[in-house]
């Protein structure tokens, strides 16, 4: 069965239950959760990448594409995750932040990383430097690092909350455009209510 | 750069797995095969390291060994010989009796004679080393003993030092030549002079100096001492003269200096006016070092003033006694002799005998051109010879006692 | 297991190892001796013989008051210097002016400020030649006991001109723990004047903050060997050197006597510690009413004038002796009352160069490695913490500060007791075993900050596009903590370089490096060359520094132009 399926989801901290969850996402589909801050979303995602912290104690399964994910590293999982920062590394150039995606079994991964900028309308900004670029482009280079890794599904963190508003509509299209071509599912965490309809999918409330 | 840090691996490799290797004795009388076997090996010379002239030409030493003869020399500096003695000794009573941490000491005195007495020592070796008839020693017996103890061949003469007391000609023209004249010159110059502690070698020589003027030189103080000799009372004009001297020294006697080198820097600063030295060539090297005013110069007492040979030695339990011997004999050269000689080198007099060197050598050592401020020889006089290693032990520590804690 | 995951895995029992290991073995190697068993050296009657024989030296009453007070008093001024500058100077320009003059301070080894003041302050020194005669009417030295003075006041302003910078800089990465901004502006809104709301809002938050470093200062200032020797007392000694000269004598049962001696040592410094443990409760049960007294001044401008004076005092000391060492080791002959030298030379160079070979590569190779080796530890136990926040072992953090607190002197020597007892050679492998108790605690202090800091997205980010645990770190961690981590690695070059004990002690003698040379040539040598030793000495942190900072500007150019 392909997607990202949430059964009966719940993370607690202490003994105390911070959300319950049951949800499916269909490929190519972006599913909105909605909540104030310090309502979980955050670690609803963390949970579902495999990176939550130990203190947190989790009950149900998140399967992704028929697959179990529980216990597995995140590595393995082939989620990708897109934050509010793009948080592009300093340390390396456009082209090497989207390299660092391309899995290691790639024949051509110069080529692949050409190919994603081109379509991107980046060309010629791959040995530039991520400090020289605006906050739109870095936006773009972020999504094409996690697509880079042809991940099974897209988990995204409020993440257009850092754009103006003029950049921020575009930025939508093209993020949601580009899952929907990808054809994974997506889980889209937000406080603002406008990222949830412009996604185009259920939403659901914290 | 990449020898560089091939030696310091090889010594770490060395210090790691030195239990390892074996050592046989090497013979003396063979120098082919001292010579083979000492190729390679690092020689730990443990040798007092406060006077930087002296440390200056062991460093010489050890780059002429390294390219001549392929043999690594570390100057282990002591601040005195004493460390080196307790070293071997804890040693031989840890049950080590092979693969030692010291291969060569700078020793004389009562060192070696502790040494020697207690079958610390390496030997007999020194008269098997080719440049050892240089020296003369049937007609050269300082070479043959040490503190009135037999050498019997345990260590191999390296230099002959004397006493020699320096002052500054512009300030102290006419400066003591005798004990009493020092006393009578320091009471009325107060905190113009001083001397090194009394457990430091200078600071006891300056005893023995004292002491063997103003008792003369008493066949008692060329003896072991014994349950039956009253040293007390043989000392005592000794300590009537310090107790009269203390209270006029610099800091009113209340500190002493550590050195001889810290003497030199007080003269150099206008603290005393005048010093001694167991260096002929202290005040010219000083001068030439910038250390001492140009118009310092040398004396001695009219009485005379003691010398003595310093040696090199071998504990039994050397990890590297070929390399040791080699370098010992290399000091014994006329090149190496020379070198310290000089009195812009370290300074001292060689053990050499004139008659025995090679023409041009013996040029070499006439032409050396006196320090400005050294004596000559005919003005250095007979030395005093030194007293028996125990007055040495038994006037330190009744210094100590004395004026130790103030 | 892939290798990096076993180190990671291994290293905080092995940083304990490293910190606890060497201090309690060497305790224990002290302790049994102390009470008269020794078998090696026929010590086999426990009994107190060897403290019968301690409490007969001559002076050591007067050695035990003199190390106690040292300890405290030196503390005591360089945090009363300290907080009264802070308090009254912070954001000024001149707290800016300072922080940038104190930081080189920081790395220049105690041995090198020690002989850099002597040079200055003794009677024939550079602050008298400067003043003579013109001033002091003075023709020769004065016959005055400045340098190893009876009570050792000059040996503590020694450790003070060092331990200034040291509290200085604890304090500033403190204050932003703590916020210390935030409460000030809270405590000028209610109209304290700067001195009294700094006391009243920051300092009490702030000391917890820095308590351990002031217990590492009361520890250091109450045994210190190297400072000692060359500024202390001599007749008696500070009772840590005393320890060093009984242990080095040549009659081996003074062996028991100098072990009793060392233990002597951990009881002074911990009764400094216990003292100043009970003034912290004494200030507290006083201070509380005055917290919230409400009065908004306290004599200000005299407080924070007096503030200003202790640390350029510190600064100018340090800097003008200094300068004093550039001086002598070009001098010629420098007659006394003569405001600078006659003649300029450089024969103490050329001399220097020839005698600094050996040395300096010592002190470079056992730095680098000592370092390299503390850096591992450090990366793999703080990356330990990363990965397992839950298990991470928090044994290590606490015997961070062991070697700091426990007397060195005490435990070397039980080391070298132990050295001998089990056959093992003396020589660079110890004495960089030695260095690495040190650096390791300098080099986590430094570094866990930066890591700690770091966004864990960025690693989140890198496992979720599919690296590995090890690839994370060396390809995302690594790189971008490649600044906090040449810093940590400067750090702990400058702590190496400074170190005398374990490299005297563990290496025997045998391994020489520029401040063991610096410390021997000290007592008596030549001022020349004692000056280019010392100035060497002070050179060779602030080289390991220039590189920290310079590296990551050159990589950064590189990876850019390789990587496309």
């Amino acid at each position: 069965m392909k997607g990202l399926k949430l059964d009966h989801l719940q993370i607690a901290l202490n003994d105390t239950v911070l959300l319950r969850l049951d949800a499916r996402v269909r490929p190519g589909e972006v599913l909105a959760v909605m909540g104030p801050s310090g309502s979980g979303k955050s670690t609803l995602l963390s949970c579902i990448a495999g990176t939550l912290d130990p203190v947190f104690r989790t009950g149900g399964c998140v399967q992704l594409d028929g697959r179990d994910l529980d216990g597995l590293p995140p590595e393995q999982r082939q989620v990708g995750l897109l934050f509010q920062d793009a948080l592009l590394f300093p340390h390396l150039s456009v082209a090497g932040n989207v390299l660092f995606g391309v899995p290691r079994h790639h024949a051509d991964r110069r080529e692949k990383v050409e190919a994603l900028l081109r379509d991107a309308g980046l060309e010629g900004f791959g040995p530039r430097g991520p400090q020289t670029l605006s906050g739109g482009q870095k936006a773009r280079v972020a999504l094409l690092r996690t697509l880079a890794a042809e991940p099974r599904a897209i988990l995204l963190d409020e993440p257009f909350s850092s754009l103006d508003a003029t950049l921020r509509g575009e930025m939508r299209q093209y993020v949601f455009d580009r899952i929907r071509r990808a054809g994974v599912p997506a889980l889209l965490v937000t406080h603002d209510r406008e990222d949830a309809i412009a996604s185009g999918g259920h939403i659901v409330e914290l | 750069m990449r020898r560089e840090w091939k030696i310091s691996f090889r010594l770490m490799m060395v210090l790691l797995f030195t239990p390892a290797l074996s050592t046989a004795q090497p013979d003396p009388d063979d120098w082919d095969s001292v010579l083979e076997e000492a190729g390679g090996q690092t020689v730990y010379w443990n040798a007092w390291g406060g006077e930087p002239r002296m440390n200056d030409h062991i460093a010489w030493a050890a780059r002429e060994l390294e390219s001549r003869f392929d043999v690594e020399v570390v100057h282990v500096k002591l601040s005195d010989t004493a460390e080196a003695v307790s070293r071997v000794l804890a040693e031989k009573a840890a049950g080590r009796d092979r693969n030692g941490a010291v291969d060569l000491i700078w020793i004389n005195g009562e060192n070696f004679a502790a040494m020697k007495r207690e079958d610390l020592l390496f030997g007999p070796w020194a008269e098997s080393l080719p440049n050892f008839p240089l020296t003369d020693p049937d007609n050269n017996p300082a070479v043959r003993e040490d503190f009135t103890v037999p050498v019997e061949g345990y260590q191999a003469p390296w230099g002959k030092s004397q006493v020699i007391f320096y002052h500054d000609a512009a300030r102290l023209p006419e400066p003591p030549r005798s004990m009493p004249a020092l006393l009578e010159w320091v009471s009325a110059n107060p905190g113009r002079f001083t001397y090194p502690r009394g457990d430091h070698f200078l600071g006891t020589t300056f005893l023995k100096q004292a002491l063997l003027e103003l008792r003369g030189q008493d066949e008692l103080f060329y003896g072991p001492i014994d349950e039956e000799t009253d040293v007390v009372g043989a000392t005592r004009p000794l300590w009537a003269f310090l107790d009269q001297l203390h209270p006029h020294l610099w800091r009113q006697g209340r500190v002493f200096p550590g050195g001889g080198s810290q003497l030199r820097r007080m003269m150099g600063d206008g603290e005393i006016d005048l010093a001694l030295s167991f260096n002929i060539n202290e005040a010219t090297t000083g001068l030439l070092n910038y250390e001492l005013p140009p118009s310092v110069d040398s004396y001695v007492m009219d009485e005379g003033t003691i010398g003595n040979v310093h040696f090199l030695a071998i504990p039994y339990n050397a990890s590297h006694k070929a390399g040791a011997m080699v370098l010992a004999n290399f000091l014994l050269s006329p090149e190496a002799q020379l070198r310290k000689q000089d009195p812009e080198g370290a300074g001292g007099n060689t053990v050499l005998s004139m008659d025995r060197l090679n023409p041009a050598d013996r040029d070499r050592f006439r032409d050396l051109l006196p320090g400005p401020a050294t004596l000559a020889p005919d003005e250095l006089g007979a030395p005093v010879p030194e007293p028996h290693p125990d007055w040495t032990l038994a006037l330190e520590r009744l210094w100590l006692e004395r004026y130790g804690v103030q | 297991m892939k290798p990096l995951s076993a180190w990671v895995h291994i290293s905080p029992w092995l940083v304990l190892v490293v910190l606890a290991g060497p201090v309690l073995a060497g305790l224990a190697g002290i302790v049994l001796p102390a009470f008269g068993w020794l078998p090696a050296l026929g010590g086999d009657t426990p009994g107190f013989h060897a403290w019968r024989q301690l409490s007969e030296q001559p002076g050591l009453f007067r050695m035990v008051i003199i190390s106690l007070v040292s300890g405290l008093l030196t503390t005591a001024v360089s945090l009363a210097i300290v907080s009264l500058f802070v308090a009254g100077w912070s954001g000024t320009r001149a707290f800016r002016a300072v922080e940038r003059c104190l930081s080189p301070l920081l790395s220049v080894p105690h041995a090198a400020a020690a002989l850099a003041l002597m040079f200055l302050i003794a009677p024939s020194g550079l602050l008298a030649r400067w003043v003579s005669p013109w001033l002091s009417g003075w023709q020769q030295p004065p016959d005055l006991l400045i340098v190893n003075d009876v009570w050792g006041f000059s040996m503590m302003a020694g450790l003070v001109v060092k331990e200034v910078p040291f509290l200085f800089l604890v304090t500033l990465a403190a204050l932003r723990q703590c916020h210390a901004g935030d409460r000030m502006r809270l405590a000028r809104s209610l109209g304290y004047a700067p001195m009294a709301g700094w006391f009243r809002a920051v300092f009490p938050a702030l000391y917890p903050l820095i308590r351990l470093p002031v217990y590492a200062v009361i520890a250091y200032a109450s045994a210190a060997v190297d400072v000692g020797l060359i500024l202390g007392p001599t007749s008696p000694p500070p009772l840590s050197v005393a320890v060093l000269g009984w242990l080095n004598d040549p009659r081996l049962d003074m062996r028991f006597m100098a072990s009793a001696g060392a233990l002597l040592q951990v009881l002074v410094t911990v009764g400094a510690l216990s003292v100043w443990w009970l003034g912290e409760r004494l200030v507290t049960g006083i201070s509380a009413g005055w917290l919230v007294s409400g009065g908004r001044r306290c004599a200000d401008r005299w407080w924070s004038g007096a503030g200003l004076v202790g640390v350029m005092l510190t600064v100018l000391l340090a800097a003008s002796g200094l300068l004093g060492l550039l001086i002598w080791s070009f001098a010629g002959f420098w007659s006394f009352p003569a405001n600078w030298p006659g003649q300029w030379t450089m024969t103490t160079w050329e001399r220097a160069v020839l005698l600094l070979g050996d040395p300096l590569r010592n002190a470079a190779l056992v730095g680098v490695v000592a370092t390299l080796l503390s850096v591992l530890l450090v990366l793999g136990w703080l990356e330990n913490g990363a990965r397992s926040p839950l298990r991470a072992t928090r044994l290590p953090q606490r015997a961070l500060y062991l070697p700091l607190i426990v007397p060195a002197v005490a435990f070397l020597f039980g080391l070298v007791m132990l050295q001998a007892l089990l056959g093992i050679q003396p020589g660079l492998a110890s004495v960089v075993l030695g260095h690495l108790v040190f650096v390791l605690p300098y080099v986590y202090l430094s570094l866990s900050e930066s890591y700690r800091r770091m966004d864990p997205r960025w690693i989140q980010l890198a496992r979720t596009l599919g690296a590995s645990p090890d690839r994370a770190f060396f390809r995302v961690r690594l790189p971008m903590l490649m600044a906090p981590c040449l810093t940590a690695a400067a750090v702990g070059f400058a702590v190496s370089i400074g170190q005398y004990l374990p490299t005297v002690l563990l290496g025997a003698g045998r391994v020489t490096t520029v401040t063991t040379e610096a410390v021997a040539l000290a007592s008596g040598g030549d001022r020349r060359i004692v000056a280019a030793f010392a100035l060497t000495q002070a050179v060779l942190p602030a080289v390991g520094y220039a590189l920290a900072l310079g590296l990551p500007a050159l990589l950064m150019r590189r990876t850019r132009r390789i990587r496309p």
